[in-house]
């Protein structure tokens, strides 16, 4: 077995209301970002985890995020990155 | 009647709903607490308002998986009744006894005042003791209690009568939907489908009482003890 560190994106669905995201949008274009256009606040979480090998690691991880991390009713996850680590 | 009120970690609102059963409705109620698997006969479940476990990770998504939930939900299964409030619907709504989802107030406030609802259906185990259309003063305190779900879901929702209470009579007209949260079409309380799961964002729990300026909730409790004790 190996550990293996899981970067997880977590971000609100597109087409629900943000209004977390929409304000901080707001608040970069007064800061003068005049090109931002659209901002989504979500979550990053970082899983270590043992697991055989990479591919077993980012497939529990998927489970993970559909059972418990991500709210499948209003958000979408993303694995950012799966990489080896020293344990 | 008893009344089994579950305390997670973090729940704040079990003292006031085993005062509105013992107090104002004059029944029986015991708290059940997280860790343990028994519901000890109780006739009706009620999930109670507060922070559980922090609200860490969505509000509702932890307390969900406490091992009194699987007793819980197959309670519920069989038919039993459960009163799930604010963070008790939240905890619902993760657990999916409930469909669709509460988020963060679309004003991003915590909202803390006395709000009406409007009763839409009495036709349920929750609301057979009020007046169609009646308006009801409920405080609500929370900051995430927007409802959310798909259109599907929300035409579900309306078409089988399941939406029990709306928000109405912000600063407009007194029949207009208005939402202190952002609720998708105004919505405070819902039931499931076999109507046995009450979810409210509102604490009726806190309007037992006229001294202490409502006592429109007591309504929700009556309407169970007609229903289920009969």
């Amino acid at each position: 077995m190996t550990r293996f560190r899981v970067a997880i994106h977590i971000t609100p669905r597109r087409g629900i209301l943000d209004p977390q995201g929409k304000t901080v949008a707001e608040a970069l274009q007064t800061l003068g970002f005049g090109a931002v256009r659209d901002v989504h606040v979500g979550r990053h979480v970082v899983v270590e985890l043992e697991a055989r090998d990479k591919a077993s690691a980012e497939s529990s991880t998927r489970d993970m995020c559909e059972r418990l991390l991500a709210n499948p009713v209003t958000e979408d996850f993303e694995i950012a990155g799966v990489e080896a680590i020293a344990a | 009647m008893k009344f089994g009120i579950v305390t997670f970690p973090g729940s704040n609102c079990d003292y006031d709903a085993f005062h509105a059963v013992t107090e104002a409705l004059g029944e029986h109620a015991v708290y059940l607490w997280h860790k343990d698997h028994d519901l000890q006969g109780c006739d009706v479940i009620v999930l109670p308002g507060g922070f559980s476990y922090g609200d860490y990770l969505r509000a509702g998504a932890i307390a969900r998986f406490s091992p009194v939930m699987r007793d819980v939900i197959a309670h519920a299964n069989r038919g039993g009744p459960v009163l799930a409030i604010c963070n008790g619907f939240q905890i619902a709504c993760e657990a999916g006894l409930l469909r669709g989802a509460l988020l963060r107030n679309a004003s991003l406030k915590f909202v803390s005042e006395l709000v009406q609802l409007r009763v839409e259906t009495t036709e349920t185990l929750f609301s057979n003791r009020y007046e169609n259309g009646a308006i009801l003063r409920i405080p609500i305190a929370h900051g995430d209690g927007r409802y959310t779900a798909d259109d599907e879901t929300l035409d579900r929702l309306e078409g089988e009568g399941q939406v029990v209470f709306r928000y109405v009579g912000g600063p407009g007209d007194a029949d207009e939907w208005w939402s202190p949260n952002g609720s998708m079409h105004a919505i405070a309380g819902i039931v499931n489908d076999a109507g046995n799961v009450l979810g409210m964002m509102p604490h009726p729990e806190r309007a037992v009482d006229s001294l202490l300026g409502s006592a429109d909730g007591l309504g929700i409790f009556e309407s169970m003890l007609a229903r289920v004790a009969a």
